[in-house]
């Protein structure tokens, strides 16, 4: 008897152990049928989303819940872009564990346009596939969108680019604060470079600001002025060939090159602590950095900033950022998250998101919506932002995207602040970009 | 304790050969073993079970995946390359410069922590008062998060706001741009791993020093040695398999040396600085596979990492082993 139950634990404990390895194994093959779609049946969605998206915070599941009263949305955010992009990659290898609605940033998104498209549920199939297009800004809609005409996610948001600058800064060295002045003074980057000299070369600005926190700032806007960013037409990476990167490279390094930057890494803590220490004057300013300058500097940095455009920006302007809704294909509520996602992407609802929380509409109808057009946001001085990030977001041109767009931007970056640091001259530093950039690709 | 465990070795071999048993008996002897022990093995069973899961199947799983150039989200797929990607690394410079800052910043980190573990240890084996709070507190840093710990050192060792910084500059000297240069990058780094490991390894010196018999001091202090002579001719040569323990322990951490030059950098980029100045293997396999998704390049630099590990502890032990024997 006794011999018989200590057998028993024994076993138990391998059968315990074998079972442990053996559960992160399996799949879930259940999938819906279209045909079979009850529009009023309960159902829980849960849809999976990365850093501050603020579908939540703006409101947009209540009001859904409260439309579909059988519907529940359970979010699954995750604090770090990368970090979400790596465990959906994972899932996507194994065909397990995704949520009925992914979030999919710009970074990643054409990654998964050339890789995993038979994942995910195609819009341009749908029958309002026509009006769907509609609501997008074509290059928006051309960033889902593999080259058989297949869309894999609709818009969300996107990062329309102009230029930040600190008013009270800009008076001490004695250059023109009015945000139309301020206009004048960088019709292109050439003139900006110049007035950065001019600002620094001024005796009564603060001694330890420079004029722009970084030549990241700089490398990362323009670099999406030219015809091609880097990658060709089909989106294969050209990094040393392309027209943008040249003229970005030459700006940027220029600028790195005379120190006319604080050359902080963005995103770094130094760059942070550096918004309220008054380190720099201007920064590059998709529409998702107000909120980000407005949280580093809280209340003290109210009424400092105000908003010019980009320099160059009449000729071409410029997109940081940005993000798209998709619904995996074999979810087992592929059909009710297909009616969310279209849902939570409808010009009325971008509206909403930035009325809400400042994400910038990827939609023209919202974009031109009277309540976005007169937009202005007091802690930036009253700046007119819609209006502002509207002319920005009608001038983007669709540059093509690639899988490796954030890793290649890394590279110059990188380079660029070991320049500023002196680490390197501008002909070395295009050199180590090159080659980090190839390490990345992959080549 | 060298000659303890030499005497042992001789032992064992000086002990005859066990006479060679018939073989008919023996089979069915060896049999009945395996089953008298059966609840052994079903008791140990469940690690090994783990192990094979967690340890030896990722292990080969590597090694297989290293062999093919595949992405993260197609880690089943991807195309048979052989040891191309072997011969890549060894050609990149990338892989070079990440051995090379290992490397220095090995011998940075480890050797000064070590030596004064040791002086700590020494001073430790004292009759203080107040013993128990100074161990305690020398743990104190192995208990914090590696993570914690860069976070707090590189806002230390920050640019512009910087506590090391506002020092230097208070005393009339320099700020530096621990970041950006290569020297001052790394050693801030070893700065991190040395305060997080010292008093660890003091613990460890200290079992083994009071472990040493107390005669062996009076019989050196009768023949007037004095406290310093007493450190180098009893303690060290007492302490010597404990020291090549911590140096093998050590040079491992050191080479799988990952968290600190990864949070070290402050946003996130896995570049380890602007020019690679601190990116050590451990991060450049990070980025292979989890910045650029090269899945099959980061497995090669694992597998490179495994190699090197092997080859630096070989080297410890055959120098152990010689110096054992040059004693004898």
């Amino acid at each position: 008897m006794f011999h018989s139950t200590k057998s028993r634990a024994a076993w138990g404990a391998a059968l315990a152990a074998v079972l442990l390895t053996a559960g992160c194994g399996g799949s879930d093959d259940a999938s819906a049928d279209a045909a079979d779609y009850d529009p009023d049946a309960p159902v829980t969605l849960t849809v999976g989303t990365f850093g501050t998206m603020d579908l939540d915070n703006a409101g947009l599941y209540d009001e859904y819940m409260e439309l579909h009263p059988n519907v529940t949305i359970k979010q699954n955010n995750v604090a770090q872009s990368a970090a979400y992009y790596k465990s959906l990659q994972t899932r996507l290898a194994a065909n397990s564990g995704l949520d009925d609605v992914q979030a999919l940033e710009i970074g990643f998104i054409a990654d998964v346009v050339r890789n995993h498209a038979d994942a995910f549920v195609d819009f341009a199939a749908e029958e309002n596939a026509d009006e769907l297009e509609g609501n997008f800004y074509d290059w928006k809609w051309g960033q889902a969108s593999t080259a058989d005409g297949e869309t894999i996610a609709l818009g969300t948001d996107i990062g329309p680019q102009a230029m930040c600058y600190r008013k009270d800064l800009f008076e001490q060295a004695g250059l023109p604060t009015d945000r139309a002045e301020v206009a004048e003074l960088w019709p292109t980057w050439e003139a900006y470079i110049e007035v950065a000299e001019q600002y620094m070369a001024s005796p009564t600005k603060p001694a330890d600001s420079a004029f722009v926190d970084s030549p990241a700032s700089i490398f990362s806007s323009s670099v999406y002025q030219g015809d091609l960013a880097y990658n060709d037409e089909e989106g294969n990476p050209i990094p040393a060939e392309s027209d943008g990167v040249q003229q970005a490279w030459d700006h940027a390094s220029q600028a790195a090159d005379e120190g006319l930057t604080a050359n902080l890494s963005q995103f770094g803590d130094e760059w942070n602590a550096a918004f309220s220490n008054g380190a720099f004057a201007t920064i590059a300013c998709p529409a998702w950095m107000l909120g980000y300058i407005n949280s580093q500097m809280g209340e003290t940095g109210a009424g400092l900033w105000d908003i010019a455009p980009l320099p160059g920006a009449d000729e071409s302007a410029s997109n940081w950022g940005g993000s798209f809704l998709a619904v995996p294909e074999d979810g087992p509520n592929a059909e009710a998250a297909k009616d969310l996602v279209e849902w939570l992407t409808a010009p009325e609802q971008q509206v909403k998101m930035f009325t809400r929380a400042a994400h910038f509409p990827s939609s023209p109808q919202a974009a031109e919506d009277p309540e976005v057009v007169g937009a202005t946001n007091e802690y930036f001085g009253g700046a007119p932002t819609g209006e502002i990030f509207g002319d920005s977001a009608a001038n983007i041109q669709r540059t093509p995207i690639g899988p490796y767009d954030t890793q290649i931007q890394e590279a110059f970056t990188t380079a660029l602040t070991d320049i500023a640091s002196g680490g390197a001259d501008p002909d070395e530093g295009w050199d180590n970009a090159l080659k980090a950039a190839q390490q990345a690709t992959g080549g | 304790m060298t000659i303890a465990s030499g005497t042992v070795r001789e032992a064992a071999i000086a002990a005859p050969p066990p006479a060679p048993a018939a073989t008919s008996p023996a089979r069915p002897r060896k049999r009945r073993q395996l089953t008298r022990n059966r609840w052994g093995y079903a008791y140990v069973a469940p690690f090994f079970l783990v192990f094979a899961a967690f340890s030896l199947y990722p292990f080969m799983y590597t090694a297989w995946v290293s062999l093919h150039e595949t992405s993260l989200s197609n880690i089943n797929g991807g195309t048979w390359v052989g040891l191309e990607n072997y011969r890549d690394l060894l050609q990149s410079e990338f892989f070079w410069n990440a051995t090379r800052n290992t490397f220095t910043i090995g011998i940075l980190a480890t050797v000064p922590q070590l030596c004064m573990a040791l002086g700590l240890a020494h001073l430790l084996n004292y009759k203080l008062r107040g013993r128990t709070f100074f161990r305690t507190v020398m743990l104190m840093p192995y208990a914090t998060s590696i993570a914690a710990a860069t976070l707090v050192f590189s806002q230390l060792f920050g640019r512009d706001y910087g506590l090391i910084n506002t020092m230097l500059e208070a005393v009339g000297l320099q700020a530096i741009d621990w970041e950006a240069g290569t020297v001052s990058s790394q050693v801030a780094i070893a700065v991190i791993v040395t305060w997080r490991w010292t008093g660890y390894n003091a613990l460890i010196y200290l079992a083994a020093m009071q472990s040493i018999p107390g005669e062996l001091y009076e019989a050196a202090e009768i023949d007037g040695a004095s406290k310093w002579k007493q450190f180098l001719h009893v303690t060290i040569p007492s302490l010597r398999p404990t020291i090549l323990f911590t140096i093998v322990v050590s040079t491992i951490g050191a080479v799988q040396l990952f968290g600190e030059p990864l949070l070290f950098a402050g946003n996130g980029t896995t570049s380890g600085g602007a020019s690679g100045q601190y990116q050590t293997l451990g991060l450049l396999m990070y980025q292979q596979g989890w910045s650029n998704f090269h899945i099959g390049q980061a497995a090669t630099t694992a597998w490179a990492m495994f190699m090197i590990i092997l080859v630096i502890v070989g080297v410890n032990a055959v120098i152990g082993r010689l110096r054992n024997r040059a004693d004898r």
